[in-house]
């Protein structure tokens, strides 16, 4: 059943994702470790850590597609999933570093021991171990959407409504983390961690294998989103996209399937994190800031948004340009994503991905597609029949 | 009348907006199996009639009752659906970015909850289910295209379709040929009575020629209550009728 339900959502598209992520994961460790340094083809592990991020954010702007290219849930606060799960692996990465610390205290992280803590608070327990932390991102973003998710859905809050709401969830967790009281680290986050499962955090080898981890966690995640969207519940969730009322009147329950998303979304988002934190080797409330989440839109406007792809293509090609700005013109960067996401909005409704299908429409003397102008008119009615069930 | 051999049962139902009364003890009875036609004035109270119904709105006062005993005034709508009741918007709500084929497959009546969906399999009696009703609405050779891009009566009709394949005891038809060519008026008209008989259907039109080809029971409602009942020319010959609709 598992396997039909994995090959249900494969098709081309799926199948040169997975092909570049599996090349990626071969190509990369092999560059990194077996390639001499002084050859041209060789990777730095500089650019493989670079290059893990931006597939974590990858891995964020898929799960930001599901809900919102799906289900036309405009999350402005899935960040905070994305933090959340950081934040759990960061905790088993503070564990780690044991009697190393500065104070050399066992049991307790260095900020602990400055704020005259005497005792781990009953939170932190349990995250000595590698597989509660991992339990721990995946169940703290997901209980905290389900909870979320409940009540919004239930109480029909949708559309932008919806959205400042998930604005404002990311808010409250960023002035929360910010405070020391807290016991995650307040302003300065977790950081200075030392090693992960035994092996050395700033080794070659730990790096690559953190780096091929997260192609793998990417590829798992766009096969189960690919999967979900090409079932039935899929089709109901794109159906209640456009005309949720609709699908009320014949029989779904519509919030226990925006639900089902938004969960499974968040859990998603919380994975990125955790890989993003050992890799980038800290996490602090700055991951929760607003600004964080409406990138995230942006990286998926850009792709294409409901078209899982478009995502994954969106959040690295974005990021490699802030990589970019940010080293050449630092200043310049905020008005660069600002601009690109008025001219997309204005000139690639549809992202890259859409590129295709947008030229072939125009080009003349080739009969035009319906589907564009199918598109549109189904954008104006989804709207419509949206605020009538609002 | 009792409730009890009924298929529908309104009592007394009322329902205010802002001080605006839409429905003022509205009660109405649909035995199953009927074919019902609904007219009246704009403003009559028709649209928030299937409201209440389907628990979009929920009334002030008065009873809903369903097959004599279940109390539809504290369902939601996807449990009201669920128990047979399904409903045809004035304007055609098709899902336009999915294939007609799969417009029927998301309505056919199938466990609705979402872990059954995520797993679901079309069957050999599904299949055999959508085909059949492909070819009553006159759509087979359409099934692979995209909804969004059918013609305003193709979709009216998909979504009768759409109705059928949820295999609902009720229907509720709200004006089904607004917008209409006369033929394709004709067509629907004749769809509806061969849909009447295996399912109770409730049609509400402004359109006359329409209501005479169903030749079905008429109620008439003006101002949120029921001011005739009977055939249409018994109704039509009815001197507070003829007030309602000519002296407004």
């Amino acid at each position: 059943m598992l396997l039909r339900f994995f090959l249900m959502g494969l098709d081309r598209k799926a199948g040169i994702v997975l092909t570049i992520l599996a090349f990626l994961a071969v190509a990369v460790p092999v560059l990194t470790l077996w390639v001499p340094a002084d050859s041209p083809f060789h990777l730095s592990v500089f650019t493989v850590s670079l290059l893990g991020k931006y597939l974590c954010f990858a891995l964020l702007a898929l799960a930001l597609d599901l809900v919102w290219g799906y289900c036309g849930i405009l999350s402005l606060g899935h960040a905070a999933f994305f933090a959340l799960g950081g934040y759990a692996m960061g905790m088993y990465l503070m564990r780690q570093i044991g009697p190393r610390g500065v104070y050399g205290n066992p049991v307790l992280p260095d900020f602990m021991v400055f704020l005259n803590w005497k005792e781990l608070p009953w939170y932190w327990l349990g995250f000595d171990h590698f597989w509660f932390a991992a339990l721990m991102v995946l169940v703290v973003p997901g209980a905290l959407a389900f909870a979320f998710g409940w009540f919004a859905f239930r109480s029909r809050v949708t559309g932008v409504y919806l959205s400042i709401i998930t604005q404002a969830l990311t808010f409250a967790l960023l002035l929360a983390f910010f405070r020391n009281d807290m016991g995650f680290g307040g302003n300065n986050g977790l950081t200075d961690f030392k090693d992960i499962l035994g092996y050395d955090i700033q080794a070659d080898t730990t790096r690559v294998v953190l780096f091929v981890a997260t192609v793998a966690a990417l590829a798992l995640s766009y096969m189960i989103a690919s999967g979900v969207i090409g079932s039935k519940l899929g089709k109901v969730l794109v159906a209640l996209r456009d005309a949720e009322s609709r699908v009320r009147f014949m029989g779904y329950d519509t919030e226990s399937y925006k639900l089902f998303a938004w969960t499974l979304s968040a859990c998603m988002a919380g994975v990125a994190g955790a890989l993003y934190v050992p890799q980038v080797g800290i996490i602090n409330p700055s991951e929760f800031a607003p600004a964080s989440s409406i990138e995230a839109v942006i990286w998926v406007a850009v792709g294409g948004r409901g078209t899982l792809a478009g995502a994954i293509l969106g959040a690295v090609l974005v990021n490699m340009g802030k990589s970019y700005f940010t080293g050449a013109l630092p200043e310049l960067w905020l008005f660069a994503l600002g601009g690109l996401f008025v001219a997309v909005t204005l000139f690639l409704p549809k992202g890259l991905l859409g590129l295709g299908a947008q030229l072939k429409a125009k080009l003349p003397g080739r009969k035009a597609s319906p589907l564009p102008n199918a598109q549109t008119a189904n954008q104006a009615t989804g709207q419509t029949a949206g605020q009538k069930g609002a | 009348m009792s409730a009890e051999s009924t298929l529908l049962y309104l009592d007394g139902v009322s329902v205010s907006f802002d001080g605006f009364k839409a429905l003022r003890g509205l009660s109405l009875v649909m035995m199953p199996g009927e074919m019902r036609a609904i007219i009246g004035p704009n403003g009559a109270g028709k649209t928030t009639m299937m409201d209440v119904i389907t628990g979009k709105t929920r009334p002030d006062t008065g009873t809903i009752l369903f097959e004599g005993d279940t109390d539809l005034t504290r369902l939601r709508e996807a449990a009201i659906a669920n128990l047979g009741i399904g409903r045809k918007f004035q304007r055609p709500t098709v899902f336009e970015p999915h294939t007609v084929w799969d417009n029927l497959e998301l309505a056919l009546k199938a466990p609705r909850r979402p872990l059954k969906t995520l797993t679901y399999a079309i069957s050999r009696d599904d299949r055999a289910r959508i085909e059949e009703i492909l070819d009553i609405t006159r759509l087979s050779a359409l099934r692979s295209r995209q909804a969004g891009s059918l013609s305003h009566g193709q979709k009216q009709w998909l979504e009768i379709g759409m109705l059928l394949a949820q295999d609902p005891k009720l229907l509720l038809v709200d004006e089904p040929v607004a917008g209409m060519t006369d033929a394709e008026t004709e067509q629907t008209a004749e769809l509806l009575c061969s849909i009447a008989g295996k399912h109770s259907v409730i049609v509400v039109e402004h359109d006359m020629s329409f209501v005479r080809a169903l030749g079905v029971k008429v109620t008439v409602l003006a101002e949120g209550s029921v001011l005739a009942e009977g055939s249409l020319d018994a109704v039509s010959a009815n001197q507070q009728v003829i007030d309602t609709y000519l002296g407004r």
